[in-house]
């Protein structure tokens, strides 16, 4: 199981290094469909707005952490901020989406979409801050896709 | 990581604002800003071309649920042109094809 880590300052600009970061390690080395991609890539986001806005609130320049983890059978990111913390159960609900009354909600869109989007979505609140864990399942990739197919070839040249 | 925002008139009464690259909390304001602009300028038929959008999350969707609601108020009304899978997506998680008219091209828009 290998681990690494990212530290950014709490500020927008950043979360598409972080978006950048994670998608290109779950292309090039996670079994998945490509779309699942895209789907880990928007709940990391979503998350890191979310703890970015989270320091905004309290005036933190607290660097939020974006822990990747890579174990055999699942990809694992944790963002973890030092805000104020919250209750996802307790975020208001929206109108139904055909009550005109809708349109008054711009916010709230990004714990839904976490939630949905990956296999596992935790928050996971503390004295310090909150960790959202998000998880996606599947192997590395050491075989299905042509590309490491072809490598598997080369390899077996070489040895 | 820009944001290309460009607007072009269409057939009356339209105008089309074709968008390109990721909108995010980092780049949305910019959006916001545009569809404000625009309805200022009195353009109250708005199509917001998602093409050329790489990347679409929640502060994204906030903005244009926004502009929608501005357009609306003003007798008006914003659709959106896409026909990619991962930004249609988010728009079907989060019931937002309920509240926008999505259509495959600019045409389809102003003939709708």
């Amino acid at each position: 199981m290998d681990q690494f880590e990212l530290q950014i300052p709490p500020r927008p600009e950043y979360i598409a290094i972080v978006r950048l970061v994670v998608s290109s390690l779950a292309l090039a080395r996670r079994a998945v469909a490509e779309e699942r991609i895209d789907d880990l890539k928007l709940a990391v986001s979503e998350a890191c707005t979310n703890a970015i806005e989270a320091h905004a609130s309290i005036q933190s320049r607290a660097p939020v952490i974006i822990r990747v983890t890579e174990a055999q059978e699942r990809l694992e990111v944790e963002i973890a901020d030092r805000g104020p913390g919250f209750l996802p159960d307790a975020l208001p609900s929206h109108p139904p989406v055909t009550d005109p009354a809708r349109l008054n909600f711009e916010r709230g869109l990004g714990i839904p979409l976490i939630k949905t989007l990956v296999d596992a979505a935790e928050f996971l609140p503390s004295d310090t801050g909150t960790t959202v864990r998000i998880t996606l399942y599947g192997g590395p990739s050491d075989g299905g896709d042509e590309t490491s197919e072809i490598l598997r070839a080369v390899l077996a040249d070489e040895g | 990581m820009e944001l290309g925002l460009e607007v072009a008139e269409g057939p009356a009464p339209y105008t089309v604002l074709a968008v390109k690259g990721e909108v995010d909390v980092y780049t949305a304001p910019r959006l916001r800003e545009k569809l404000v602009e625009l309805v200022s300028q009195g353009k109250h038929q708005i199509i917001v071309d998602l093409e050329g959008v790489d990347f679409l999350d929640s502060t994204g969707l906030g903005v244009l649920v926004g502009g929608l609601k501005r357009l609306r108020s003003n007798d008006g009304d914003l659709s959106l042109v896409c026909t990619q899978s991962r930004i249609l997506k988010v728009f079907e998680i989060t019931g937002l094809t309920k509240v926008f008219s999505i259509y495959d091209s600019v045409d389809g828009a102003t003939a709708g």
